[in-house]
């Protein structure tokens, strides 16, 4: 797999990297929860969600897993599913805490106005967050 | 990294990874492929990911890789694998996201010269008609208990809901229902994204297509089939939307524990699974039924749809415009089938990802005019380019489980498609080619682009060559409707 590019998310990044059939992206982050929040981020860039005008609202999201690979694939499940069902988009995501296979995170619900590309499902394919003197790292595969 | 130097070289088309490759492979690795797709199978990640499923429990004979093989996520899209009722493992991984994936071929009594006035007119109604694109919503419109009913019989409920002729459920694999079907075991999630998306193309790699049928190959199935050259065939490919990922997505997470529980040993965790007759391996085999037939009851009501669309459009203007159905199967499925393995009839649950039955004459779920030839399987190509209709063998139940090829198979990613090809070039193009193309989305139409896949006469060539399939009718496109 190459890098191809870079999608700038601050001090960190998240890259999109080339897979035959799907989407995959490589996400960097100083601590668990900068490294969950990009990920998040990195995913609505890939499938350009913009909103439209209406009443927004904050809600707080509490996610818990097996292990910190689970509870990755659980929190963006989460968001893909609450956009596609309820039509929401997210302008901002605060990842508060993750700890012992849990997360906390605020986010801002809008309403969607459109997707202009559909990420299926988040895989669990060769999915494992790497400890690195930076921080952590992990690739994630979405089935598109 | 595989080398071509480690496969044996069994005949012209079929190379085999041997089980001592890998300390870990409990059968050996199987792929049709000539030795140029073989090379070129070689450039990603799909031979490790058929040798990472080779290590799974119960598995029997060898894992079988088709010549559309591309890198997937776990296993490869275009294998195949059997595991041995009752403790050998069910993988979700093994079976895809979108769950009974698959395409049906309807023939016509219209002419491609008399269709041609009106072909931009059925493009139109085709796409008004059979809802497509991210996030599209069907206009069937199912209450819960409803929605049940669609998982529990699916064709079987598109037939009383007026949606389905006797003749299309006979003409779609297992009658277009699983019986083990229990909507006890899928989530309220999986639910809530099914019931409004039922009759819906989606996005992605699926499309309506209208073809004209190019050349005939075997007349006497030809004509069992209703196909003749130079008339109107009509292909769809989709699968079971946002209900099957929800239901893989649900089994895949809730598997991580199952696997810790059996002290299964896997090299990648997209290869989860559970013994077929544990709890687990039990509840998703359920719910995959559920899936599965939500899937066929999908592209039943796409169906009804276009026959719609086809009144709308060539009503009065062509002789007959009715639409038959010539088969509808799976590429994405889970079956409890027997085979014989060894001289001895085993049986199995045969994993098909992006892989496609393909039983030979004789057998008995086939509908009567088919069961002496053999069961029909649709190979769509690339956008642009041709599809195929094949005649599964008895070779195939000898070699690969009764399966064959699925498609083209990608050859480059998304992205690089895009970098590669502009979609407004690519639909001038085709155009020009006389070609007529509804698309939601310009990227996407990149994405999808011929040069993004194999040749599928190449592909074809090496089913047709080792056995596995018989050529019937290649098929060319006139009309593509895409999300």
């Amino acid at each position: 797999m190459d890098e191809i590019n870079r999608i700038d998310q601050g001090d960190n990044a998240v890259e999109e990297i080339e897979h035959t059939a799907d989407w995959a992206i490589r996400v960097r982050g100083k601590n668990l929860e900068t490294l969950f929040q990009n990920a998040a981020q990195g995913m609505l860039q890939l499938i350009q969600a913009s909103s439209r005008s209406g009443t927004s609202r904050s809600k707080t999201i509490v996610l818990r897993a097996l292990d910190n690979e689970t509870l990755m694939v659980t929190w963006l499940e989460e968001l893909l599913f609450n956009m596609e069902t309820h039509e929401v988009n997210y302008s901002d995501i605060d990842v508060q805490k993750v700890e012992n296979c849990r997360l906390r995170a605020t986010v801002r619900e809008t309403p969607l106005a459109e997707l202009k590309k559909e990420i299926k499902a988040v895989t669990f394919n060769d999915l494992k967050i790497h400890s690195t003197d930076e921080g952590f790292i992990t690739t994630i595969v979405f089935d598109v | 990294m595989i080398r071509k130097q480690d496969f044996q070289r069994i005949n012209p088309v079929i190379w085999e990874i041997p089980r001592t490759f890998r300390e870990d492979m409990r059968v050996p690795v199987r792929i049709f492929a000539s030795e140029k797709i073989l090379e070129a199978t070689l450039g990603d990640r799909s031979i490790e990911q058929a040798i990472n499923a080779a290590t799974l429990p119960g598995l029997v004979s060898h894992v079988v890789v088709m010549p559309d093989v591309h890198q997937g996520y776990g296993f490869p899209i275009g294998g195949v694998a059997a595991t041995k009722l009752p403790d050998g493992v069910i993988s979700p991984g093994g079976i895809g996201y979108d769950i009974n994936c698959g395409v049906r071929v309807l023939a016509s009594g219209i002419s491609a010269d008399e269709a041609e006035p009106w072909l931009d007119d059925l493009a139109g109604a085709l796409y008004a008609h059979c809802p497509s694109g991210v996030g599209v919503k069907g206009s069937v419109r199912l209450t819960a208990k409803a929605l049940d009913n669609v998982l529990r019989q699916g064709s079987e409920w598109t037939e009383r809901n007026g949606f389905a002729t006797p003749e299309d459920v006979l003409r779609t694999e297992e009658r277009g229902r699983l019986a083990d079907a229990d909507p006890g075991c899928v989530s309220d999630r999986a639910k809530q994204r099914g019931r409004p998306q039922l009759g819906t193309l989606g996005a992605g790699n699926h499309f309506i297509e209208v073809d004209i049928v190019e050349e005939i190959f075997h007349a006497e199935a030809a004509q069992a089939m209703g196909l003749r050259a130079d008339y109107l065939a009509v292909q769809i490919h989709c699968g079971s939307r946002g209900f099957g990922h929800q239901i893989c997505s649900d089994y895949v997470r809730e598997l991580q524990k199952a696997v810790q529980r059996y002290n299964i040993r896997l090299p990648d965790r997209e290869l989860v699974c559970a013994p077929l007759d544990s709890p687990e391996g039990k509840r998703y085999f359920a719910a995959m039924a559920c899936a599965a037939n939500y899937a066929f009851a999908n592209r039943q009501v796409l169906t009804h749809h276009a026959r719609m669309a086809f009144e709308e459009a060539l009503a009065g203007k062509v002789g007959d415009w009715d639409l038959s159905l010539v088969y509808d199967i799976a590429h994405n499925m889970g079956k409890i089938e027997t085979h014989s393995i060894e001289g001895e009839a085993v049986t199995v649950c045969v994993h098909r990802k992006g892989a496609t039955r393909a039983f030979g004459p004789g057998f008995e779920g086939l509908p009567d005019e088919y069961r002496e030839l053999g069961q029909p399987v649709m190979v769509p190509g690339s956008m642009g380019t041709g599809s195929w209709v094949l005649l599964g063998t008895k070779a195939s139940m000898d070699l690969a489980f009764g399966s064959s090829c699925h498609g083209a198979g990608r050859t480059m990613s998304r992205r690089q498609a895009k970098r590669t090809v502009r979609g407004d070039q690519l639909l001038a193009k085709l155009e020009n080619q006389g070609i007529h193309i509804r698309a939601g989305s310009m990227p996407g139409l990149a994405e999808e682009a011929p040069q993004a896949y194999k040749d599928v006469d190449s592909v074809v060539d090496v089913v047709s060559e080792a056995g596995i399939a018989k050529k019937v009718a290649r098929l060319k496109p006139l009309i593509v409707i895409k999300g």
